[in-house]
């Protein structure tokens, strides 16, 4: 539809300068943007928690309102899922996924572009809520009717759904464009079954995006309706079940489990094998145990609302559903325990990280299929039991996964190794304060402590607890430090890693650290899983490294980010009114016309 | 860095591991993704089908000959949908513009039978608010006139770039997605018109 001039003589990419991240297109960019973005919003996540932790140190305390703890745990809730461990993941995935497959990028990086800065639009539409008459207070899965008009009057519940709906089209966007990359842009001889861990589990972790999000789009919908229109989606004076939202939100809420869990599964089983000199133990069945994991995780949602009263058929299913689960990441947790057995192992921060991962994601998983359980699920329900089993997953299994990531490509993103010595403090430091920090949780919530109350009575017995979990937490904000000072001194005086630093056997160790531009000089032919441990590793480096002919990157471009602004603008219109939506509409027609017809992509 | 070059249809051209056209693709996941959006809209639908408190019911007001029709009419739109793909992939510049400019004719009176539909149940005591038939009728058939509206604009588009000879038979595939995307919103109306209208 264009003419061919404009391609040929763009420039490739513009080497530095705000404009050009602003405008880039290349997926390495992206993901560094993703990750420095969500690590921001890690902080604030944290920087929330410690507040909670802080008024639940002893009892009657009176340092934060009923009212700011409310919105406390909501936006610590939010923030932490959708704003932090979400993107530090899509930010693996942008980086790595071109790199792992053998491709120059993503299939459709203007696309790719265009998720990142509505993620951070819809990151920072959220957190406005603050400044504008107060975050959402009804908790991260937001049940109805307590988000009705009639009980949530103030502007914190349209933040938050309409927040969720601009942070939902990241996620889309990003879903189908890594399926795409990951089905369609593989180098020659990587067969499915050719493909690392890690690509496999942003696939399954993909199709779950794709399938999920719509779920919470109608949901929200509804509720945005049921606040805008006065309509009765939610409303049980009209004959409406507000359980429906329930259904809705879980629906969408327990794959989302695996959202978040899959990608830090896929790190680890990249890690592991490196530092154990071994290829990952039975690697098929962790792909079809992964796969398995992604179907099963929409049998399991009403585990959620066992309390609810659903009655002893559906409670025995989903009961039922929910152990066989444990099944497929049990065996996980085998094979990972199989790569390592008999290997030569070395302990670097990385593999310390993983093998923290595994003890643990199985002790989260412990708990989980405690309350797997209908009856102790309903001992259990919120109390802090419940928290202690989601940090466990997400805190000691996510975040600690990503760490083991960070820690592991670090050195291919940045070309320097992050100090060994502040690294292992950083583990230790965080490993045992997050268990100082959420075992006690674990009694706390036998003993009968309730979630997302904001204070409690003196003498019942768990005074002592609480105060040493508020400890623990000085404890990760310590590591946390640590890993800081770690990065900003490394980025600096870190060791030269040079392409290869830890004898990895994925594609990505055969380019240069970081990668040029074009990734690949020669798009290389695989041949086996893991190719760089093979006889034809050498030969595969040199011509991965070798330019074999012109090579065609994609131009930047800033509507993707117009387009982006455009959308958040039309959507925070519903909140702050026309004034801001007409212009949205407006911007959003003119970057999208303005991106389909750009030339050549 | 190499010096970059390109020709119009690099990317298009670059060959895929499955050999399957990118942009098809994604759109396919798309309309996956568009099938939990719409499931999720017609499963709450029907789980609140007869739980009104207050009338007007589905019986008293849907009009089964009326919506027929206009099911027709969408139903010919994917008709001449396939018609406006044959021509430009045969390179026929005259059937291109046509078939497109039928298609989103026929689109648009789909469009017009719905908005008088809404009048028509609005007068007749139906609003978004009066019961839980009104709000989750409204938005389920309103959220499809709204795919339904998108296309029709989509399809101007084509019909624009046609007029102005930019769709040759090498760019085929922007009507083929187009297409993907209009038959998608045709069986949706199927599923919504058989459970909504014929089955009360």
């Amino acid at each position: 539809m264009a003419t061919t001039t404009a391609a040929i003589h763009a420039p490739v990419q513009a080497e530095s300068g705000l404009w050009s991240w602003i405008t880039t297109v290349d997926h390495k960019r992206i993901g560094i943007l993703y990750g420095t973005t969500a690590f921001v919003f890690f902080l604030i996540g944290g920087l929330e928690a410690t507040i909670m932790r802080l008024q639940l140190m002893r009892p009657d305390n009176t340092l934060v309102s009923p009212d700011f703890y409310n919105e406390l745990f909501t936006m610590h809730g939010t923030t932490m899922i959708f704003l932090a461990v979400m993107p530090l993941s899509a930010s693996f995935f942008n980086f790595l996924i071109p790199l792992m497959i053998g491709a120059r990028d993503v299939a459709f990086p203007r696309l790719n572009a265009f998720s990142y800065w509505i993620f951070l639009f819809g990151a920072i539409f959220l957190n406005l809520s603050f400044f504008f008459g107060g975050a959402p207070d009804v908790g991260w899965f937001g049940y109805s009717n307590l988000t009705s008009k009639q009980f949530s009057p103030g502007h914190g519940v349209d933040f938050w759904a309409v927040g969720l709906q601009i942070l939902g089209i990241a996620s889309l966007a990003a879903g189908f464009n890594f399926i795409v990359t990951i089905v369609n842009m593989r180098a020659p001889g990587m067969k499915l079954m050719r493909m690392p861990l890690f690509v496999w589990m942003t696939l399954v972790t993909s199709f779950l995006i794709i399938l999920a999000f719509p779920v919470i789009t109608v949901a929200l919908v509804f509720l945005l309706f049921d606040r805008f229109t006065g309509t009765n989606f939610y409303v049980p004076a009209a004959g409406a079940d507000p359980v429906l939202w329930q259904h809705l939100f879980w629906l969408f809420g327990h794959p989302e489990v695996y959202i978040l869990i899959l990608p830090a599964m896929g790190i680890i089983s990249e890690v592991l094998p490196t530092f154990s000199r071994k290829p990952l133990f039975g690697y098929p069945v962790v792909v079809y145990s992964g796969i398995f994991i992604g179907f099963m995780g929409w049998g399991v949602w009403s585990h959620h609302m066992f309390a609810v009263g659903l009655g002893p058929l559906a409670d025995s299913f989903f009961a039922l559903t929910t152990m066989l689960i444990a099944i497929p990441t049990g065996v996980k947790i085998f094979n990972w325990l199989g790569t390592i057995w008999g290997g030569r192992i070395e302990f670097k921060t990385a593999m310390l990280f993983a093998l923290g991962f595994i003890a643990m994601f199985t002790m989260g998983g412990l708990s989980g299929f405690m309350h797997a359980s209908p009856p102790a699920d309903l001992q259990q329900t919120d109390t802090y039991f419940v928290v202690a089993h989601i940090h466990y997953v997400l805190y000691g299994g996510a975040i600690m996964g990503i760490f083991a990531g960070i820690y592991y490509w670090f050195p291919k993103i940045t070309g320097r190794k992050l100090g060994e010595g502040l690294g292992q403090l950083h583990f230790w430091l965080n490993f045992v304060a997050l268990n100082v920090t959420f075992f006690p949780m674990h009694f706390v919530g036998l003993l009968g402590m309730p979630r997302r109350i904001y204070t409690y009575a003196p003498h019942m017995g768990f005074d002592w607890m609480n105060l040493l979990s508020t400890a623990g937490v000085f404890g990760i904000i310590a590591a946390v430090l640590v890993f800081m000072w770690n990065v900003s001194r490394s980025l600096r005086h870190g060791e030269v890693a040079g392409p290869d630093p830890w004898g990895g056997a994925t594609l990505e160790w055969a380019i240069p650290s970081p990668p040029p531009a074009h990734n690949f000089g020669t798009i290389p032919t695989v041949h086996s899983l893991d190719p760089l441990w093979h006889r034809e590793g050498p030969e595969l480096v040199k011509t991965a490294n070798r330019i074999g002919g012109p090579i065609h990157m994609p131009p930047g471009s800033h509507w993707p980010m117009a387009s982006a602004l455009g959308i958040t603008l039309l959507l925070s219109g519903m909140v702050f009114g026309w004034w801001l939506g007409i212009p949205g509409v407006l911007i959003t027609l003119y970057g999208i016309y303005s991106w389909a017809f750009e030339p050549c992509t | 860095m190499a010096v970059a070059t390109a020709t119009v249809a690099a990317h298009e051209a670059h060959p895929t591991s499955t050999g399957l056209n990118s942009r098809k693709m994604l759109f396919w996941a798309f309309l996956g993704s568009e099938c939990m959006f719409f499931g999720s809209l017609i499963a709450t639908y029907l789980v609140y089908r007869g739980r009104d408190q207050v009338g007007p019911h589905p019986h008293e007001i849907l009009n089964i000959p009326f919506t027929s029709v206009s099911a027709f009419v969408l139903l010919m739109s994917s008709l001449t949908m396939v018609l406006a793909l044959a021509a430009v992939q045969h390179g026929n510049v005259r059937g291109t513009r046509i078939w497109l400019a039928a298609t989103a004719l026929l689109g648009m009176t789909f469009l017009a039978g719905q908005c008088y539909e809404f009048t028509q149940f609005y007068f007749e005591g139906l609003a978004l608010q009066t019961n839980l038939f009104g709000t989750t009728f409204f938005v389920l058939t309103g959220f499809h006139g709204t795919h339904v509206t998108v296309g029709v604009i989509w399809l101007w588009t084509l019909f624009v770039m046609a007029m102005q000879g930019r769709l040759p038979r090498e760019r085929a595939l922007d009507v083929e997605i187009a297409g993907l995307y209009w038959h998608f919103v045709d069986v949706v109306w199927i599923a919504i018109f058989t459970l909504v209208y014929l089955i009360q």
